[in-house]
């Protein structure tokens, strides 16, 4: 073994990493909050929707959970734009991500409205609550108090999934990282560092969530 | 400029069982390496599950592409020139390793701690206490996440074309830049891995919900 390494090129391209990362942070956010949109539209049609409709969201969820978001993506980059929808590599990425989140997390929120017993929404009728304090206190609440920890991970997982959209270049923390590979050959370095990014990001936001779950989400106290 | 005919059908079908040995591999390997972190990660020994969650941590916390882009690249630094079929297989072994583990270690502690103490009383020793008592139990509970799990390995293999192991996605963009028909060939390879995927899914579904059914009885 003779390797020297050498991180002075990857720690000279700071401000690149730096942009990069943002970008996956930002794709990431994007896409969960309009998936999570997707989803709940999903989740509704799902649960109360009319047959057609139901058959079409089970379809969707099917095709997706099935198939490898790599294939999806190019099927968004490539095979879309053939038949006349002109985009970025950035906004397929961005609609690969929607559309692949809202797939799972359309099953996470639907077990999460079925998780509130219907007695508990009559026990707030019989209690004379308001409509909207029913929906807030008896329903909203504890369903994100149930599907939280699994739509949170599922973030992660899509931020991590995401360093694929770097084969079409999408200006992600990846892309940047193929970039850089390629003027000064330092692969190695390069990935090393990366994959330390992604480790620190996807540690930062799971203390992050589960901060959140423990300020806002935990059950009051019984005393 | 040639278009999609029959031939270009079948050269994508033929890499599918590059896709199927590699997820073979892949799902092997990890099931013997995810034994051996679940028990690490369940273990008396400090030590031993200190190490087993750093492992899933870290497996858990990067993307797959990074793993498999550092044994890649990483190989060559340690002076060992690999091909693209090593290094993918070498990074989905210990990628699910990571996650089997996770899963079989849930199903491990699910099993009440009733159940180890009666095995103590009884004078078995760990291994026998493990064999005999715990991971039969454990297998039941473990079976329909980890059937679930063997799609997404099949799923994560996609990700060995990018290093230019010639799976079905990797056959699918030769045969694109061949074809230029996109529409039709991400089509094909879609529906390619949702032949393998689907039934996978419906069988997990499928025993999760006789096992739901046997707990209510």
């Amino acid at each position: 073994m003779h390797y020297t390494f050498q991180f002075a090129d990857v720690f000279a391209a700071w401000p690149l990493l730096l942009k990069g990362t943002w970008i996956t942070v930002q794709l990431s956010i994007f896409a969960t909050a309009l998936g999570l949109l997707v989803a709940i539209l999903c989740a509704w049609a799902k649960t109360s929707g009319p047959k057609p409709l139901r058959w079409v969201v089970q379809v969707y969820i099917e095709l997706i959970r099935n198939t490898p978001f790599l294939v999806q993506l190019f099927f968004f980059f490539f095979a879309l734009p053939s038949i006349g929808l002109r985009w970025s590599p950035y906004t397929a990425a961005l609609t690969a991500m929607v559309v692949n989140l809202g797939a799972y997390a359309t099953e996470i929120i639907r077990a999460g409205i079925e998780s509130i017993p219907k007695g508990q929404i009559e026990a707030g009728l019989a209690l004379n609550l308001k409509e909207h304090q029913i929906f807030r206190l008896i329903i909203l609440k504890p369903a994100l108090r149930a599907i939280f920890p699994a739509l949170t991970s599922q973030f992660i997982l899509l931020m991590l999934s995401s360093a694929v959209v770097s084969v079409i270049s999408a200006d992600d923390l990846t892309s940047v990282a193929a970039n850089l590979q390629s003027q000064t050959f330092r692969s190695f370095e390069i990935y090393i560092v990366v994959t330390g990014i992604y480790l620190v990001l996807a540690l930062m936001f799971s203390a992050l969530f589960r901060t959140i779950q423990r300020r806002a989400l935990s059950y009051p106290d019984r005393r | 400029m040639r278009s999609f005919g029959i031939h270009d059908f079948w050269f994508i079908l033929e890499a599918g069982r590059w896709t199927v040995l590699l997820s073979l591999i892949a799902f092997t390997g990890g099931a013997i390496g995810g034994l051996a972190v679940a028990l690490a990660r369940t273990a008396d020994n400090v030590v031993a599950r200190r190490l087993s969650t750093g492992f899933i941590q870290l497996f858990q916390g990067t993307p797959l592409l990074m793993q498999l882009f550092l044994v890649f690249f990483g190989a060559p630094v340690l002076g060992l020139e690999i091909s693209p079929w090593v290094a993918a297989g070498v990074a989905l072994v210990l990628n699910t390793s990571a996650f089997l583990g996770e899963i079989w270690r849930g199903s491990i502690q699910a099993i009440p701690r009733g159940q180890w103490e009666a095995a103590e009383a009884l004078g078995l020793h760990y291994a026998a206490r493990m064999r005999r008592v715990i991971l039969p139990q454990a297998w039941t509970i473990a079976l329909p996440p980890t059937v679930g799990y063997m799609v997404q390995v099949i799923k994560g293999t996609s990700l060995a074309a990018i290093i230019g192991f010639t799976e079905i996605t990797r056959a699918g963009q030769i045969i694109n830049n061949a074809t230029f028909q996109p529409l039709i060939v991400f089509s094909v390879v879609g529906a390619i891995y949702f032949a393998l995927c689907w039934p996978l899914s419906l069988w997990a579904s499928h025993i999760e919900k006789r096992r739901a059914a046997t707990l209510a009885r």
